[in-house]
């Protein structure tokens, strides 16, 4: 049964949903960071998770955006490093701007992985192909455009295909920008950590809103 | 590795309130994670500082008179995330503004960049200046893309000496710039210091081969190459110094007469008695292209951990530079007299 739109307390909960399938994604995060990177997104994510769960769980929220921005601030503020500063970007520049919504349908969404992804982007200086979280979230938005008139549960679903899709194709990049851009060629045959997590995002809440 | 700490995720908390002790009431603990001095006269420029822990004694340790007003302090090897960087930033601002002076990493300039917007928000005027010093980790024409390293600390020394003369940020920024031009570095890895956390090295070498150009957490640099003796490999990593002075079109190459500070840096495990055996080394290459010393600094003051590595930043010092850097200054990283030796 599709589901058309998800209240603030069930966009809280689908939140707090994500900050434990991320929590229990630490050593796979760890280990997609570690063959790219500096191998501490699997920890940050964690820390900042951890965070999240303390701003959102039991909390009263007055509009959609708030719960979002909430969670951008916890992951800010708790994180650090690049990581902290784009996550935090993505879930605060998209809970700004859907203004005071009192439910989460397929138009919230679309406006919310578009203003995230924008806000991602200029603050990474990255764009797509360059092997960063970025591959997923581009996708993702882009898809949720096109599927903004159907119920939240379907553009959800179809959101988080397009970001595991980009997941997988950041296999076939060369990093230029993010952790893995002074690897060159040897960036090849793996995921980026980032575009690993934004998809653990899209599916779980997806799996919350088709559940 | 043995370290002697408590519970390995409050080290750069408890890091940071023991430094605050070593400043006895010269600094003091402000919000989530910052040190501010504790007397910050009005109408001041204000000067802040920051970045990852764990690089002791800087850059929390550069806090002090005629130095920085403040830090931002990020866990270890960590960006300080943008509410310490406000906090600090709030802390620090006397009204005439403040100049955001820190290593170019991705997750510094992020975290920084949000700091500043929500300063901006609270009417505080921000200027950023960004140190990008190591001429391995791009060319001249990528400064983008460089990483901060050891000649963080004549460039954060000569900023806060003008810091507490000038009028304007505008020309607390433009001393700044200078120093960051004049200023470049080359370093190299031998073996990996530890993340105080987990106990893991922060990198894999050979221990037959050291990381030329090799960043303080690893990072690729040049390339690697055997061990070899301080004769040897000091003339070669200078010359990547001369080089890069060389190449770049917004200096000019260094030429002989030219004045320099040259800073002599150990990584954290590499001692004393090697940083000087270098300095010999290093002294004979500029003497043979005419090049003078006009100060010298040494000692291990850009760490990471226990890491093992040197090296070498040298900043070509102009009379404005050389007014500044005379200025006296005093911090737990860095302290100096009036003058300079030799002088």
């Amino acid at each position: 049964m599709a589901k058309e739109s998800l209240s603030i307390n069930e966009v809280r909960d689908m939140l707090l949903a994500v900050a434990d399938k991320i929590i229990e994604a630490e050593p796979i995060l760890t280990d997609a960071d570690r063959a790219l990177g500096d191998g501490d997104h699997g920890v940050g994510m964690e820390r900042g998770m951890n965070a999240v769960k303390e701003a959102l769980a039991g909390n009263e929220f007055p509009n959609v955006g708030k719960v979002f921005m909430a969670m951008g601030m916890a992951m800010m503020s708790s994180m650090g490093g690049a990581s902290g500063a784009l996550f935090g970007t993505l879930f605060r520049a998209g809970g700004k701007a859907i203004g005071d919504a009192a439910t989460l349908t397929g138009k919230e969404l679309a406006v919310i992985l578009k203003e995230g992804t924008e806000g991602v982007m200029t603050r990474g200086e990255a764009k797509p192909g360059d092997k960063t979280m970025v591959d997923a979230l581009f996708p993702a938005s882009e898809k949720a455009q096109e599927v903004a008139d159907l119920p939240v549960s379907e553009a959800l679903a179809a959101a988080a295909a397009a970001a595991a899709a980009g997941r997988d194709a950041s296999e076939g990049m060369i990093a230029t920008k993010g952790r893995a851009k002074t690897l060159g060629e040897n960036s090849l045959g793996k995921p980026d950590a980032g575009a690993v997590s934004v998809a653990i995002i899209m599916a779980t809440m997806s799996d919350y809103a088709s559940a | 590795m043995k370290k002697l700490i408590n519970n390995p995720l409050k080290v750069a908390d408890e890091l940071v309130e023991g430094l605050v002790d070593a400043y006895n009431g010269e600094c003091r603990y402000v919000g989530t994670r910052s040190i501010i001095k504790s007397l910050i006269p009005e109408n001041k420029v204000a000067l802040l500082v920051g970045g990852g822990s764990g690089h002791e004694p800087i850059y929390h340790g550069l806090v002090g008179r005629n130095l920085a007003d403040g830090a931002a302090c990020g866990d270890i090897f960590a960006a300080p995330p943008p509410n310490i960087v406000f906090e600090a930033t709030e802390a620090v601002n006397r009204g005439k503004g403040v100049l955001y002076l820190y290593g170019n990493y991705a997750g510094d300039v992020m975290n920084f960049d949000i700091g500043a917007e929500l300063a901006d928000d609270e009417g505080i005027e921000v200027r950023t200046v960004l140190i990008w010093d190591d001429v391995c980790s791009a060319p001249p024409t990528q400064k983008q893309n460089r990483r901060g390293i050891a000649g963080l600390v004549p460039i954060v020394k000569i900023a806060g000496a003008a810091s507490q003369s000038v009028e304007t940020l505008a020309e607390l920024e433009a001393v700044a710039k200078k120093a960051v031009l004049q200023t470049r570095s080359v370093g190299v890895s031998m073996s990996p210091g530890s993340i105080p956390a987990t106990g893991k090295p922060t990198f894999d070498i050979d221990p037959e081969m050291i990381g030329l150009g090799m960043g303080i957490h690893g990072e690729p640099g040049v390339g690697e190459i055997p061990m070899a003796p301080a004769d040897e490999l000091t003339p070669r990593m200078l010359n990547y110094i001369f080089e890069d002075f060389e190449n770049d079109d917004e200096v000019e190459a260094l030429a002989a007469g030219d004045e320099v500070l040259i800073f002599v840096n150990s990584l954290g495990a590499t001692t004393m008695m090697e940083l000087l055996i270098a300095l010999r080394a290093a002294k004979k290459c500029l003497t043979e292209k005419g090049i003078k010393i006009y100060d010298v600094m040494v000692g291990p003051l850009v760490t990471c951990q226990e890491m093992s590595g040197i090296s070498f930043s040298i900043t070509r010092m102009d009379d404005e530079l050389k007014k500044y850097w005379e200025m006296p200054c005093q911090s737990v990283c860095f302290s100096k007299m009036e003058g300079r030796y030799g002088g």
